[in-house]
């Protein structure tokens, strides 16, 4: 295999993709796509979904052969690479689902399927060496854990240092991130890109892929853009901008979203008084939510934003406080009660909680509100049905038919399912936690025009969001929160990254005078 | 009724046809009608196992709240003198409570099934056998009970038994697949949190699932006294649990919950009693009984499963044959 050949010419890169091409039944995936990646080089790979990323992605790691072209891997020219062959050239994978095994520590989690040995036929693992082969590895990665670290006990971000740990143990030479960063908080974000150019700094390659092109732009040397399977654009560093990254990826401009100023903001809909949760007991979170408006609620994962929008929709306990929606007192002992006020979540974990994967989308966007399409306690299928079918026009939900299984869905469309169960049901406040992570630009746009359309409605929308981007874009005034608390509210003339960031790390902004009433 | 139903109908018929062949007996009003009596006992507390089911749930002791309930019974009736309507009233409503306990457990108290129910496999044989210092509980020599019989008379040589599960079957039925509780189980036998997201009080459902099934174990419960006419406290019921689980494995339900029908549930029990007879019929040892039963529902689930991964495989093959679809 082409490793350690010895004879390094100087400008070869380590990686040369020629003309690949992968066609599926019906469907192109590559389209004689070229690439190369220098040693040491960190490459932002961008495209929306289905512009054929996964499918690279299985050529690398030699699950899928193409159909034509080369792969060159140190001046060795392949027409293709097998799954072993792959890992000896050392090109290592860094899942966006991580697989560790969160009840087992951090060096059997780097070790796992090829553990050292000791005692013969007794077969022990050999935990002593595993712990000091590890060490040195999260050293490296200016990882602030330790070997026998409980890999439960470790922050998402922290895990991804421990995939990273286990790749640069197989001693990676190309390391391939596949969305690290969709679900990190942005503290986290910043610790990650410093170990990817770490990574560079010692040789070793990266291709970076992300939805979030503020962070390629940060740290990528070159960015290769992807779409119908073809490298449709390449930029240099010094070309490298967010607005040149969309263009290419989708063809036409687009616009995160409308930023003209909005007519003013409804009546206070939803008022929340010294709210607890458990996870801040000791902090009580008060904020008012207008009719019509679209408050955006930013701060770093763990700062209590989730737990909040938990408590408000009554899947977890509140403790203490009060809510009213529309002056009214409500009382959300659980789910059932927020619904019946309307007062809706879009969870943060959709395929766990926002819908069922294995129902069709017709029994998801009925579930909440069964009782309405049945008759004496009896569900009528063609009510159901007819339901669906509404939803599925307005929302421009892509999928064959509405019995159609929603895991098959894309994650856009998904989303859209999770929606129309709302929508069905006349919402008054409607919450997103996190409603775009892992969606793909498009679709992106498309849920920010519907959240639009239901503040323009006087429907009162509050979206929890990491991503900087879409806070500022979409939102009409942020709040931020900090430990469990809010820590300042920003009006549209105020609303900077450096305001945001500030207020989420519990400090105060620049401009105390000009901030929006601390709400209440 | 959808295709897994139709194979396990069809292996019913199969496997009582080489019976039949073998021994004649097999289809005599009279082995008919003490196969089909099993059957409508069996049926009654494997439906309402499969309710649990559904749930990803699972209950244990049925076979042993049968034991308690049927000596309850025997003796309310037997030597306390209590008329029998009022102590089958209140041995039922005695097991909805039980089921109402188990299902508060597992829901406001976040205990496992598994744990709650084997506790009370445990507890009930325990207090059964204590209640009775471990004698037979009977009804004393030669009374008679006007209308008790009911429970073991046959209308037009059919059982009672079995009528009171095909009505109990009609009714679960519509319940599980046609009302708004029977999808919210489903629903959250798939996935309980993302059922919770969406509004419904899971912990309610679930409860009402495990009061189902003890209720309907209750019910069995007396038809099992009135047809043993005496109970042991320390053999009535054992097992039982096993043999509705094994029906409901066999009738497609899975045990992670969010999978099954009612006609599953009943096929498979009528499949479990038809090879009991088998056993007696064949002159197999009735030693071997068990054996028998295992080794059938390891095989029926087996080839089930291979048939699934089978089909799986060849409708992927035929989509990469035939068509236009996204890649990337």
């Amino acid at each position: 295999m082409p490793t350690g050949d010895g004879q390094r010419v100087a400008n070869r890169p380590f990686l040369r993709l020629t003309g690949v091409r992968k066609a599926y039944p019906g469907v192109v995936a590559l389209a004689g796509f070229d690439m190369a990646v220098g040693h040491g080089e960190v490459i932002g790979l961008v495209g929306e979904n289905g512009a054929g990323k996964s499918t690279l992605m299985k050529v690398l790691g030699g699950v899928i052969r193409p159909d034509s072209g080369t792969i060159e891997i140190d001046g060795i020219v392949l027409d293709g690479l097998t799954v072993g062959q792959s890992m000896k050239a050392g090109i290592a994978f860094v899942h966006q689902e991580l697989n560790l095994f969160d009840n087992l520590d951090v060096a059997a989690n780097v070790f796992i399927g090829r553990e050292p040995r000791v005692g013969g036929l007794l077969n022990l693992v050999d935990e002593r060496r595993m712990r000091g082969d590890v060490t040195p590895l999260l050293k490296r990665l200016g990882a602030n854990f330790s070997a026998d670290t409980p890999l439960g006990r470790l922050s998402l971000a922290q895990q991804q240092l421990v995939e990273i740990a286990k790749a640069l143990s197989l001693s990676a030479r190309l390391v391939i991130l596949d969305e690290p960063t969709s679900s990190l908080p942005l503290a986290e974000t910043d610790r990650l890109l410093e170990v990817i150019a770490g990574l560079r700094d010692e040789g070793v390659s990266v291709i970076f892929i992300s939805h979030r092109l503020g962070e390629i732009e940060r740290v990528a040397d070159r960015v290769v853009v992807l779409r119908d399977g073809q490298r449709v654009g390449e930029l240099e560093r010094a070309e490298i901008s967010h607005d040149r990254m969309v263009q290419l990826m989708i063809g036409r401009d687009l616009k995160v979203a409308d930023t003209s100023e909005r007519a003013g903001r409804g009546s206070v809909a939803l008022s929340a008084r010294a709210i607890r949760t458990a996870a801040f007991p000791h902090r009580a979170v008060d904020f008012d939510l207008h009719a019509g408006e679209i408050l955006g609620l930013a701060g770093l994962v763990g700062s209590g934003r989730t737990e909040l929008a938990r408590a408000l929709f009554g899947v977890d306990e509140s403790f203490g406080g009060a809510v009213t929606l529309d002056g009214r007192r409500l009382q959300v002992r659980n789910s059932s009660d927020a619904l019946a006020a309307g007062v809706f979540l879009v969870p943060e974990d959709r395929k766990g909680a926002g819908i069922l994967l294995d129902l069709p989308i017709v029994e998801n966007i009925t579930l909440p509100n069964l009782r309405a399409y049945a008759t004496g306690g009896f569900v009528s299928k063609a009510r159901e049905r007819q339901q669906a079918e509404t939803s599925r026009r307005e929302l421009g939900i892509k999928a064959p038919s509405v019995e159609t299984r929603t895991g098959s869905l894309s994650g856009g469309n998904q989303q859209k399912v999770v929606l129309a169960k709302w929508l069905a049901m006349r919402p008054r406040v409607l919450i997103f936690d996190e409603p775009t992570r892992g969606i793909d630009v498009g679709a992106k746009s498309e849920i920010y025009r519907l959240m639009r359309e239901l503040a323009d409605s006087g429907v009162a929308v509050l979206m929890i969001s990491s991503d900087m981007e879409e806070v500022i874009g979409v939102s009409d005034r942020i709040a931020v929160m900090h430990e469990g608390a809010i820590s300042g509210v920003l009006e549209r003339a105020d609303f900077t990254e450096q305001n945001i960031l500030l207020l989420a790390v519990g400090r105060s902004i620049a401009r105390p005078g000009q901030i929006g009433e601390t709400l209440k | 009724m959808n295709k897994k139903d139709l194979g396990l109908l069809v292996l019913i018929v199969v496997v009582g046809l080489v019976v039949y062949l073998r021994n004649p007996l097999f289809l005599s009003p009279n082995n008919l009608a003490n196969t089909a009596n099993l059957i409508g006992l069996f049926g009654l507390f494997a439906i309402g196992q499969g309710f649990v089911i559904i749930t990803g749930g699972i209950e244990l002791s049925v076979g042993s709240i049968i034991a308690l309930l049927g000596v309850l019974f025997v003796d309310l009736v037997g030597s306390k003198g209590v008329p029998w309507p009022i102590a089958m009233a209140i041995v039922i409503a005695l097991g909805l409570l039980l089921g109402l306990i188990h299902g508060l457990l597992i829901t406001r108290l976040k205990m496992q099934p598994f744990v709650v129910t084997l506790c009370g496999l445990l507890i009930y044989r325990g207090v059964a056998r204590g209640y009775t210092a471990d004698a037979t509980a009977g009804f004393p020599f030669g009374s008679e009970y006007p209308g008790l019989d009911f429970f073991v008379a046959r209308i037009g040589g059919v059982p009672v038994s079995v009528f009171v599960l095909a009505i109990v079957a009609v009714i679960a039925w519509f319940t599980l697949h046609r009302s708004v509780f029977g999808r919210y189980l489903f629903a959250i036998g798939k996935n309980e949190e993302a059922a919770r997201f969406s509004g419904i009080r899971t912990g309610m459902v679930v409860t009402a699932a495990y009061v189902i099934c003890a209720g309907l174990t209750a019910l069995a419960a007396i038809f099992f006294a009135m047809y043993t006419r005496s109970v042991q406290p320390s053999s009535q019921g054992n097992f039982y649990e096993l043999y509705a689980i094994a029906a409901a494995v066999l009738g497609g339900f899975s045990l992670r919950g969010g999978e099954g029908s009612i006609v599953g549930v009943v096929l498979g029990t009528v499949l479990l009693q038809e090879l009991q007879n088998l056993v007696n019929l064949l002159g197999i040892p009735s030693s071997l009984n068990f054996a028998v039963m295992g080794g059938v529902i390891l095989i029926g689930v087996l080839i089930d499963q291979q048939w699934g991964v089978f089909r799986a495989r060849r409708r992927i093959g035929e989509i990469a044959r035939a068509g236009p679809q996204q890649g990337g």
